[in-house]
């Protein structure tokens, strides 16, 4: 499980408003399918709320200014504030128009400090965004940080002044007094504050057994959420390069429309990459590059997998908002060429904090049961393999304590079972195949002799002393070698004085015939695995 | 105070209209074949099997019947497991080892389990033992057990009733005692491996007899000669040619 990544987040708060050049005094009210997504200070203070519907809104706040939503200008708003941004860092992502993040890292090493990062962050964020809506026009922005994208929105949100920097470790402290509708999981939190656990304190001091045993994959989700450990990335940038599409535009093209339409073809194409190969994206990178060698990459994430009509969406909202900027930000020429690169994806049907990437009815009943039986007989009892590579047949697959962590279902990620014949690095010196189908947790000390009784042993050039006859366990009555293979010497991190092993491996027939691997190490036999 | 309305609760497209609650004379009166063929239920879980690698097909030709019970032993016996499990987890089933921590994990990848649906079990207490594998047996499919006691008769007959119900199949390793019959027995009785010589080449296949041997009367005793492992790990059917 990957550690929480500090994160910077810049909230724009109540951008539907703000991007329709709403002063924050004006009660107004913005609306999208009947339903309220936004309502201004002063409409608040009468007691409007998001998600009330039109009537009891208005019957709340008459004189207020009804207004419907427009994503596109909210996006086209919010382009040259995420601009301004880039050059901060270049790993700037878009949550949604009005909230962007980027990792705390890198910038840090350029500013020294969280505190002269979130000056500078303040100072550019809020020079873009008087440059766009004119001083004055706007309620400023908000910046959180925190360990890990989601406590660091939510320490955004909940900014008392201009910033709310969370100490280094003080997470799980800073989420623990929240209200469980932070989880922004309507459904799980009404079932939690009914069981009365109203605060993600009290969620996350939960055994993990009973929560995954109650709800399931949602519930560790939201669990690990709660308690501070969001081991989402902010980017991955270790992809396979060939599920990036483009295409080339001759002539160029320089109307949004014209781009939208290219966007669309681009879209199911990228589409159809990922999904032959059983993948969904949860963030893209839309790369737009003009005739005179201007280039425009910005990020998109989104919680579960971005669909090719969001896709295209969100190539209009940013180039729209590119190609419609100021004359001096403005593309000289028009688009030549556009690039969509996947920066993350995850495996298809399951989102990206997915459980084993599996949603079938009989994984999850699997879960329980198991959960179950995890707790009935303690932690650690339960076990299940997990991918992990080396020479050796005990090493290949580790068995980690069940119920696992949620994993983000990353694609070669550390946490991803891959097949070991196709997927894993070639490990020199590893016996080929076939593996033995035993193999011990705690091998068996053995005495190898010869047909006169004297012990065998291995030298350092990989050579027998003499044939092997005999294995004997401790004093009891061993078994007769019929036949025998090897030795095969293997030199370990020769480099690593710690870690450094020499070994060799036999594989001795028994007279029963058993088959049995034998490692010698530091003069010692052991069996390690039976072919059973 | 007024009587309260009988369909309140009801959400209001399933409230009964006034005319259905009055008996139509004319509705045709329906054959017994065809309320037999209504009232029973689509699949019976008993009928229901969990598919086998083509390899194996010789040895249990219909497949692992869902409910059953099976014995695995000999030499060999976890390698014959594993490739029972196969084709199973490949599908969408899962598979639960309890009592066998030493199960090779590499060997299950190259006889094709699927091993993100597999599970591992620590061996229980004697005493906890019936209630871990109760839990197990009607959301796992597929649980296989090494115990390391004797089994008591009433755990194992109220294990199997819930297999029965909720289509699990029971399969256990090793050669010590069961106090009940198993539905299919699978015992390895002739290995021989292949591929080495003193001191040269290395293990490459293992040729094996298979003795199946079940409790229906329809069974028939079988005996099946296969490769597990065939060199690549996974089992295979030796080809007549092979078998000289």
């Amino acid at each position: 499980m990957t550690e929480p990544v500090r994160t910077l987040v810049v909230h724009c708060p109540d951008w539907p408003l703000t991007a329709l050049g709403v002063a924050p005094s004006d009660p107004v009210v913005v609306f999208t399918a009947g339903r309220v997504v936004a309502a201004s200070v002063a409409a608040r203070a009468v007691g409007v709320v998001e998600g009330q519907s039109r009537r009891p809104a208005q019957a709340m706040c008459p004189e207020a200014i009804v207004l419907e939503r427009d994503e596109v200008l909210e996006a086209r708003r919010f382009e040259p504030v995420a601009a301004a941004l880039s050059d901060i860092t270049p790993w700037v992502e878009v949550q949604r128009p009005g909230t962007c993040a980027f990792g705390v890292r890198g910038p840090f090493r350029l500013f020294g400090s969280e505190e002269s990062l979130v000056g500078s962050t303040t100072a550019t964020a809020m020079e873009a965004l008087d440059d766009t809506l004119g001083t004055g026009a706007h309620p400023g922005c908000r910046i959180g940080v925190a360990d890990g994208p989601f406590a660091a929105g939510l320490a955004s949100r909940f900014a008392a002044g201009n910033a709310l920097v969370v100490p280094t470790g003080g997470t799980p402290a800073f989420l623990a007094p929240l209200p469980v509708e932070a989880l922004e999981r309507p459904d799980l939190a009404d079932v939690l504050v009914r069981l009365g656990l109203t605060t993600l304190g009290s969620l996350a001091g939960l055994p993990v057994t009973d929560v995954a045993g109650r709800f399931g994959s949602e519930g560790l989700v939201a669990q690990r959420l709660a308690a501070g450990l969001d081991g989402r990335q902010l980017h991955v940038v270790n992809q396979p390069p060939d599920l990036a599409v483009g295409m080339d535009m001759d002539p160029p093209v320089d109307r949004i429309e014209q781009v939208a339409f290219a966007a669309r073809s681009l879209a199911e194409l990228f589409q159809d990459a990922l999904a032959q190969r059983g993948l969904a994206c949860t963030c893209v990178a839309v790369e737009a590059e003009t005739g005179h060698g201007e280039r425009l990459v910005r990020r998109w994430r989104d919680e579960g997998p971005i669909g090719a009509v969001a896709l295209v969406d969100q190539v209009r909202w940013q180039l729209e908002g590119w190609l419609h900027d100021s004359p001096a930000v403005r593309p000289s020429s028009g688009l030549v060429r556009l690039d969509l690169i996947p920066e993350e994806v995850v495996k298809a049907g399951s989102r990206q904090v997915g459980f084993w990437g599996g949603t079938t009815a009989a994984d999850e009943r699997a879960g329980r049961a198991l959960s179950k039986v995890a707790v009935m007989l303690g932690p650690g009892s339960v076990r299940v393999p997990e991918w992990r590579g080396g020479r050796d047949t005990a090493e290949r697959f580790a068995l980690v304590p069940f119920p696992k962590e949620p994993v983000d279902g990353l694609v070669g990620g550390s946490t991803g079972l891959l097949s070991p014949s196709t997927d894993g690095p070639p490990w020199p010196g590893m016996l080929p195949s076939p593996a033995p189908a035993a193999v011990h947790s705690e091998p068996i000390a053995v005495e190898v002799v010869d047909a006169d009784g004297r012990p065998v042993l291995v030298d350092g050039r990989g050579v027998v002393s003499s044939e092997p006859a005999w294995v004997f366990q401790g004093s009891e009555a061993g078994f007769g070698v019929a036949s025998w293979v090897g030795p095969w010497p293997t030199d370990e991190r020769w480099w690593d004085p710690l870690r450094h092993r020499r070994r060799a491996s036999m594989q001795v027939v028994s007279d029963d015939g058993m088959a049995r691997l034998l490692v010698q190490e530091g003069g010692c036999w052991k069996v390690v695995a039976t072919y059973d | 105070m007024a009587d309260p309305e009988p369909f309140d609760d009801l959400p209001p497209e399933e409230r009964p209209t006034p005319e259905s609650t009055t008996l139509s004379p004319i509705r045709p009166v329906p054959t017994l074949a065809e309320v037999t063929r209504l009232v029973r239920p689509t699949t019976l879980a008993a009928e229901q099997v969990l598919p086998v690698l083509p390899a194996l097909v010789d040895l249990v030709p219909d497949g692992l019947r869902r409910g059953s019970s099976l014995g695995i032993s000999g030499p060999g016996a976890r390698s014959l497991t594993m490739a029972l499990m196969a084709r199973a987890t490949s599908v969408g089933s899962w598979a639960t080892v309890v009592g066998d921590p030493d199960l090779g994990m590499v060997a299950a990848a190259e006889a094709g389990v699927a091993l993100e649906r597999l599970a591992v079990v620590a061996p229980p207490e004697p005493t906890a033992w019936g209630d871990v594998v109760a839990a197990l047996v009607g959301s796992i499919d597929l649980v296989v057990v090494a115990p390391h006691h004797r089994v008591g008769a009433a755990t194992v007959r109220r294990l199997m009733a819930r297999a029965r119900e909720r289509g699990s199949v029971l399969i256990r390793i090793g050669d010590g005692p069961w106090p009940e019959r198993f539905d299919l027995t699978l015992a390895v009785v002739d290995t021989s491996w292949e591929g080495h010589g003193d001191g040269n080449g290395r293990l490459q296949l293992r040729r094996v007899e298979v003795l199946a041997t079940g409790r229906r009367a329809s069974f028939r005793e079988s005996r099946v000669v296969m490769m597990l492992p065939s060199p690549d790990g996974s089992p295979a059917p030796l080809k007549q040619s092979d078998s000289g």
